[in-house]
């Protein structure tokens, strides 16, 4: 199954649901998602992880090589309703210690808003 | 059950390789988080002998064979490609990894967490990897 990325937009927020499986091959699709400059015209990207049933190393390092430009831009990557087995890939790397990981939607925004 | 699969140097086979392995898996009734782990693991190297030893061309194959011996698993990956220098090896710093937004380098990482025991042995022309996991 090939990785679908579907981005919504709410005010000043991008909601990104990732669906499939990101390993190498897939991965490079959400790499072009995250480097596209239009990107950076919103200050809160929220991840829906649900649908994410697999992250390899390449899924992962997509997003460790953009967290700091987006830290320098003040934008705030949230990840959430991430599949147990997935979050224990972020674990065994320590990144859930560097990436905002929570539980829901709901607890989403509210970090978001902060 | 079979036990092996040998696929050509393509990184859209690394999901074929992964369904083999969960399939393989399955009659173990390991957790969703253990299984995801070995998965996990088995694909990286496939990655990276697809990638960086064989250059994704698809005239190159990699094999993979799967056995157990009580409660120990083994993975054996081979390919021809270049072989892996495990001197050169360094373990990543993540943090640094975050600020000089570097992309790659942190799968051998998870490996050798996930894994009991990694080997690598080149005899010239042909590369072995040899995965080792306690299930039990």
């Amino acid at each position: 199954m090939p990785m679908k990325i579907t981005n919504e937009i709410k005010d000043n927020t991008i909601i990104m649901t990732l669906d499939g499986e990101l390993d190498a091959s897939s991965s490079v699709m959400l790499d072009e998602e995250l480097s596209d400059p239009e990107i950076m015209e919103y200050s809160k990207i929220l991840v829906d992880c649900k649908n994410l049933h697999y992250i390899s190393s390449a899924g992962l390092g997509v997003f460790i090589s953009h967290l700091q430009r987006f830290e320098d831009a003040q934008i705030k990557l949230i990840f959430y309703n991430m599949q147990d087995k997935v979050r224990n890939v972020f674990e065994i790397l320590g990144l859930d210690l560097l990436m905002t990981i929570v539980s829901d939607y709901e607890e989403a925004r509210s970090i978001a808003n902060e | 059950m079979n036990n092996s699969i040998r696929v050509n140097c393509t990184k859209k086979n690394l999901k074929t390789i992964r369904d083999f392995v969960t399939e393989y898996l399955h009659a173990l009734s390991l957790t969703d988080i253990l299984m995801n782990q070995i998965v996990l693991a088995v694909d990286e190297i496939c990655a990276n002998l697809i990638i960086h030893a064989n250059h994704e061309d698809p005239k190159k194959h990699i094999v993979l064979t799967i056995s157990q011996a009580k409660d120990m698993l083994q993975f054996k990956i081979s390919d021809e490609g270049l072989a892996f220098e495990r001197a050169n090896y360094k373990e990543p710093d993540i943090e640094e990894n975050i600020r000089l937004g570097k992309k790659g380098g942190v799968g051998i990482a998870l490996v050798n967490r996930i894994m009991d025991k990694v080997e690598f042995q080149s005899d010239g022309s042909q590369n072995t990897c040899i995965l080792h996991k306690k299930i039990k």
